[in-house]
């Protein structure tokens, strides 16, 4: 199957709405990322200013989720999108519902920024997570990148890569348990830490999500809940 | 890590919002307490509306619900049907068309129409789209041929015939043929083009092409499309009117009616729930 192209209807208006969907998604995209750096920064550098600017701009993210949603509605009214055009509709439905998840995550990060920033973050812990962060900011990123150029091989490498962040949190939690084990009095801050360590790993599996609509968007198969295995084969398949 | 947010709070927010109110555009047609009576079978009844400027509003309804009626009443095609009697008003841009003042073939010039068929003089492509101008006088060539062109290009049909511009019309296809025709009513630059089904006998290229001559022509005339196709008032116009029984029981921004009308009966007309 050749990659949808978006531009050939004879409606050009059609092609506008398309393409308008598109650059919205990758616009709330930009924005999501934005926010899940600012949230680290703010984690790693108990930054109280980043981390109140990351708690006011949530408000956004919500805000695009609907109004994407709302142009979806209208396509789908009144364009009736089949193939291609309605897998794209199909996809970039689930993908803003994850990016908005994704946001609230980072606001939780936030949230948790301000509170170890009063009282005191785990020093080595913390270099743990940024160093997560970091893996999961790029898979958002490439995620983001595969959706934009609908590619579903850069799809495939990013599914593949949040198994690594996976075993990145089992890790942190391994040494927040004996961290905790040798000194209770800093369960409450350790929490604070794992709090933010499994809001990364959930934006991993989410990024992941976003990648397997990429998949079902360009190769027409639907590969939720199915093995890597199984996505390799159905992404080097034809 | 590079991002997109540039010049996002403008566009982002707002979007979802910004549906065209219908009370703050032109009127271009305004009808108030239409009736209308074939001999004694009444089919409109008491129709209130206004039709906006440079926009495409669409009529839908099921057989016989009066849409092509009162399509015709824009232009007074009723006036050629025996034993039909009208009452209220139509106002073309505030003014009367059943005033006495109005000549009947000038109200035509200015509200043109397009049929189902296809229907060309059998005269050549040219002679067809210059027809109109030819009756008002016109008869410089530079003129004529200029208008045809301009004419031809406004309705897309322009690459697909300026070599054979000499060539007999009813040589052309079906789909070509309407857009000559539509051609031909947009020579003489009227300021409301009526399209009665002008795609239901073209085949579904052919169908958005018109479709989107639609769009493109709206910029400069105000259409009025009767359709039984839900889903092509769907994709053109600006503005529903559902018709039922020689009733107007919605008239709503398209992208409203078709997510969410307020009338049960539009509801399970677009749903396909009519029994």
């Amino acid at each position: 199957m050749d990659k949808p192209s978006i531009s050939a209807h004879i409606s050009h208006q059609y092609n506008a709405e398309l393409e308008d969907i598109r650059s919205r998604v990758l616009a709330m995209g930009g924005l999501v990322e934005q926010q899940l750096a600012n949230a680290l920064t703010a984690l790693v550098e108990s930054d109280i200013a980043m981390a109140e600017l990351v708690l006011s701009t949530d408000y956004k993210v919500n805000a695009m989720e609907v109004a994407i949603d709302e142009e979806c509605t209208q396509i789908i009214a009144r364009r009736q999108p089949t193939a291609s055009d309605l897998r794209l509709i199909m996809a970039v439905i689930k993908t803003i519902t994850d990016l908005e998840r994704i946001g609230d995550e980072a606001e939780r990060i936030g949230r948790m920024a301000l509170q170890l920033s009063k009282v005191g973050t785990l020093k080595k812990q913390c270099m743990e997570l940024e160093n997560m962060g970091a893996q999961v900011k790029k898979i958002l990123h490439d995620s983001l990148d595969a959706f934009a150029r609908n590619d579903p091989q850069a799809a495939l490498q990013v599914a593949r890569s949040d198994l690594q962040i996976d075993r990145q949190y089992e890790s942190i939690m391994r040494q927040l348990i004996t961290f905790m084990m040798e000194d209770p009095r800093s369960i409450p801050r350790a929490l604070d830490v794992i709090w933010s360590a499994r809001a990364l790993e959930r934006i991993g599996d989410r990024a992941r999500n976003i990648c397997e609509y990429v998949i079902y968007l360009v190769k027409g198969k639907d590969v939720r809940h199915t093995s890597l295995e199984q996505i390799e084969q159905e992404t080097l398949r034809g | 890590m590079a991002t997109l947010t540039h010049g996002l709070d403008a566009s982002i927010l707002d979007r979802a919002t910004q549906q065209t109110k219908l009370a703050d555009l032109h009127k271009s047609i305004e009808v108030s307490n239409l009736n209308l009576y074939y001999g004694s079978k009444q089919a409109l009844k008491n129709v209130n509306m206004v039709l906006p400027r440079h926009r495409v509003s669409a009529f839908i309804g099921p057989s016989g619900c009066g849409k092509s009626t009162l399509l015709r009443c824009f232009n007074r095609m009723n006036d050629l049907v025996d034993g039909v009697r009208i009452e209220g008003k139509i106002a073309l841009e505030g003014q009367d068309i059943h005033a006495r003042s109005v000549n009947v073939a000038d109200l035509r010039q200015r509200v043109g129409m397009v049929f189902q068929k296809p229907n060309p003089f059998p005269k050549s492509i040219y002679e067809n789209v210059a027809y109109g101008l030819r009756i008002q006088g016109v008869s410089k060539r530079r003129v004529l041929d200029e208008a045809v062109e301009n004419a031809l290009r406004g309705s897309a049909l322009w690459d697909e015939v300026k070599e054979r511009l000499h060539d007999n019309a009813l040589s052309l296809s079906g789909g070509q043929q309407q857009r000559l025709v539509i051609a031909r009513a947009i020579a003489i630059e009227p300021e409301v083009l009526l399209l009665d089904e002008p795609a239901s006998a073209l085949d579904p290229l052919s169908t958005l092409k018109i479709e989107e001559l639609i769009y493109e022509l709206k910029s400069k005339y105000t259409i009025v499309i009767v359709t039984h196709n839900m889903q092509q008032a769907a994709r053109v116009s600006d503005f529903t009117a559902f018709m039922y029984l020689g009733e107007l029981i919605e008239f709503d921004a398209t992208a409203t009616l078709f997510t969410n009308p307020k009338k049960k009966q539009t509801e399970d007309y677009i749903t396909g729930r009519y029994g």
